[in-house]
């Protein structure tokens, strides 16, 4: 720790001479980089960052995330932004790697940054969690869903947690009446998997339905699924759960095919992504349910504008990710306004109000019309869920 | 019935074991190496029976062929290569390292190339197989024609080693490379012809392989390449209708017992079997002892 507040305070001199010698031009930037109260006081705008991985395998979510939050904080400018300032954004690269995010979190907090939405993904926002615990800064990951993204009590999320998503299906199974006979087919060398798994059979107790078989499968034996199916079968499930990775379950649908079993396969986010496998026969998804929070087909305004205004500025229809990040901007600006936070507030004092906010609010979004905060960081919102029709993910009603 | 279901499951999946393991015998048999590449080289010809059928809209016989040819110079050049200049080191384990170096070496190559996305195989086989009791019991096409092939493919090599004259140069080199190299036989030429067969073998593998479980990624071969090691050691390593039955039966142990017992401890009632068998017949169901001359 002392070590690092030697490094610190060599940074900020050195930030400190280097805009001397930059002179005047953009000082407010610089300044705000030794990151304590009022530094800014001049400059009365909001600076919100965003951490994805803008390049690499998972470009796809970082970009998502990082794109609707720049759509969401020019939808808000132009609106007046918040609590009548205006709000500068800023998003930057951890190409998925946990240490890129924490230089990517130190970029920004040198430019300013007030409040983080991030990281995306979970390793990340993990890493970075760490360092905004220690600047008392605001977190808000859209998307990082593991456990261990919300531990620190300035740390939210607005995505369903990975076991929390086992609550959820089992809840929209239940409630919408998918069946009577529940068959469920996980990986139990995943934390993520085990986890879902874990908490759908507890949820499961007392619910319409009931869990007639369960069979686990693990990392080094993932390509023959005929015992596992055909147990599921055998016990006459009419509903195959699968909190996996699509990977697995593109294997599963293909050989429930093969083997002529045709039961409602329900899955979780993990299996977003089985309708873009190379050379995959999308006909055998038909059907396939999928837990998600967004649709982008979906008829309410604020989904058709969203979709609208997102593919005519980024030329593509927005995911789950996309939405969950749009929300956050939003859930963010909410919060603020609940405690009049103001510009020139430091970033701790910020992170405190907005915390507490938090747990009073009530948002209303893309992802739920009725969201809710613990203090401990997770949501409570109404599970929804999409179904794959025609190779496309068609809202489930 | 169900149990004949499962049965017949265990049948398909160890199908596919024997097949790659007749390769990986093969190759230790004569070259007394263990060619622990041998799983990425049948990922490498999955590949490439996808890429080229997926350029000629389907045509997968050619895509075979092209793989097959493609993998036998994969084997001839890593042969020559990696496994050739080692051949007179001191200790055995270096080859065996080797070995294990170029697996991960085509494995990121084919990370390098394809990514790390898993690719969806069209089955080779388009046969949908035969169905009994009212399609209650299904026997899958491709696990027919796996079966129908390893006979074939155990059959031509046991003509092969046992009549003709490059085989008898192979059991020569198997028995004495030394006394071998005395009569006369060209022991580099042999062990290259070896690995020409084996890496052939592995092409017509993956093609069977990636038919069965059709997804692919640069890991495809790993895990049942290490199968069918065990496979092999079951049946009796270099003991060609060895590999055969200890596919055969390995897959049926895995399948029975994920029904039975467990569907998360079938690895390691899988492998505990191998140490049982290795503690009461450590040359395996079919490997013959060999004495060996002080």
């Amino acid at each position: 720790m002392k070590k690092m507040n030697k490094v610190v305070s060599v940074m900020s001199a050195a930030v400190i001479a280097l805009s001397m010698l930059a002179g005047c031009g953009d000082t407010a930037a610089d300044t705000a980089g030794t990151g304590d109260a009022g530094s800014a006081s001049g400059d009365k705008v909001f600076k919100i960052g965003a951490i994805g991985p803008l390049t690499g395998g998972a470009a796809a979510y970082g970009n998502a995330v990082c794109n609707a939050a720049e759509l969401a904080v020019a939808e808000i400018n132009a609106n007046g932004g918040i609590n009548g300032y205006q709000v500068e954004y800023k998003k930057q690269d951890d190409e998925l790697n946990a240490e890129k995010s924490v230089n990517a979190y130190n970029t920004l907090k040198d430019w300013g940054m007030q409040v983080l939405v991030g990281s995306t993904t979970s390793a990340c926002s993990i890493a970075v969690s760490e360092y905004t615990k220690a600047d008392n800064m605001f977190q808000l990951t859209p998307s990082g869903s593991a456990e261990d993204c919300v531990k620190y009590d300035n740390a939210f999320r607005v995505c369903f947690s990975d076991p929390n998503q086992g609550i959820a299906s089992a809840q929209y199974i239940s409630d919408h009446n998918l069946a009577t006979k529940v068959g469920i087919i996980y990986d139990s060398s995943d934390v993520y998997s085990s986890g879902i798994y874990q908490k759908f059979v507890q949820e499961s107790e007392g619910k319409n339905f009931e869990v007639v078989s369960a069979e686990a499968f693990t990392a080094d034996n993932n390509t023959d699924f005929s015992v596992q199916l055909q147990k599921a079968k055998d016990a006459g499930a009419d509903l195959v759960f699968l909190p996996i990775y699509y990977k697995e379950a593109a294997l599963i649908l293909t050989q429930a095919s093969t083997m002529g079993y045709a039961p409602t396969f329900f899955g979780v986010d993990g299996l977003d992504g089985i309708l873009t496998v190379e050379n995959f026969d999308v006909s055998l998804a038909e059907g396939v349910m999928l837990l998600t929070p967004f649709a982008a087909d979906a008829t309410d305004d604020l989904t058709v504008n969203f979709v609208k205004n997102y593919q005519e500025k980024y030329g593509e229809i927005p995911n789950q990710f996309a939405a969950d990040a749009y929300d956050a901007v939003f859930i963010i600006k909410q919060a603020m306004e609940a405690k009049g936070v103001t510009p020139d507030m430091s970033v701790s004092d910020i992170c405190e109000a907005v915390k507490g906010a938090m747990t009073e609010i009530e948002a209303s979004g893309l992802t739920s019309a009725k969201m809710t905060w613990a203090a401990n960081g997770e949501p409570n919102k109404e599970p929804k869920a999409v179904i794959i029709k025609d190779g496309a993910y068609v809202s489930a009603q | 019935m169900s149990f004949l279901t499962y049965f017949i499951n265990g049948l398909s999946l160890g199908s596919i074991y024997a097949i790659i393991a007749l390769g990986y015998t093969m190759v230790y048999g004569i070259a007394k190496m263990l060619n622990f590449a041998h799983g990425d080289f049948i990922m490498v010809g999955c590949y490439i029976i996808f890429s080229v059928s997926g350029a000629l809209s389907g045509n997968s016989i050619v895509g075979i062929i092209v793989a097959i040819i493609l993998c036998t110079l994969l084997g001839i050049t890593t042969e020559f290569v990696a496994y050739r200049p080692l051949r007179g080191a001191a200790s055995p384990l270096a080859v065996l390292i080797t070995a294990i170096g170029v697996s991960y070496l085509l494995e990121n190559l084919a990370l390098l190339i394809f990514g790390a996305d898993i690719k969806s195989f069209t089955s080779v086989i388009k046969w949908e197989g035969l169905t009994f009791a009212d399609g209650q019991l299904r026997i899958q096409g491709v696990t027919i024609v796996t079966i129908v092939v390893s006979i074939l493919i155990l059959i031509v090599l046991q003509f092969f080693i046992n009549k003709t004259k490059q085989g008898q140069a192979m059991l020569a080199v198997a028995e004495d490379r030394g006394a071998a190299t005395l009569m006369g036989i060209n022991v580099n030429r042999t062990i290259m012809l070896t690995f020409a067969i084996g890496s052939a073998l592995a092409a017509v593998a993956g093609a069977l392989l990636c038919s069965a479980y059709p997804s692919l990624s640069p890991y495809t071969g790993a895990m049942p390449g290490i199968k069918a090691f065990v496979a092999a050691v079951l049946g009796g390593i270099g003991s060609i209708p060895g590999a055969m039955i200890g596919g055969l039966v390995l897959g049926i142990v895995e399948i029975l017992s994920k029904t039975y017992i467990s569907s998360q401890l079938s690895d390691a009632i899988v492998f505990g079997i191998l140490v049982v068998v290795l503690l009461v017949r450590p040359t395996g169901i079919l490997g013959k002892k060999i004495q060996e001359k002080v």
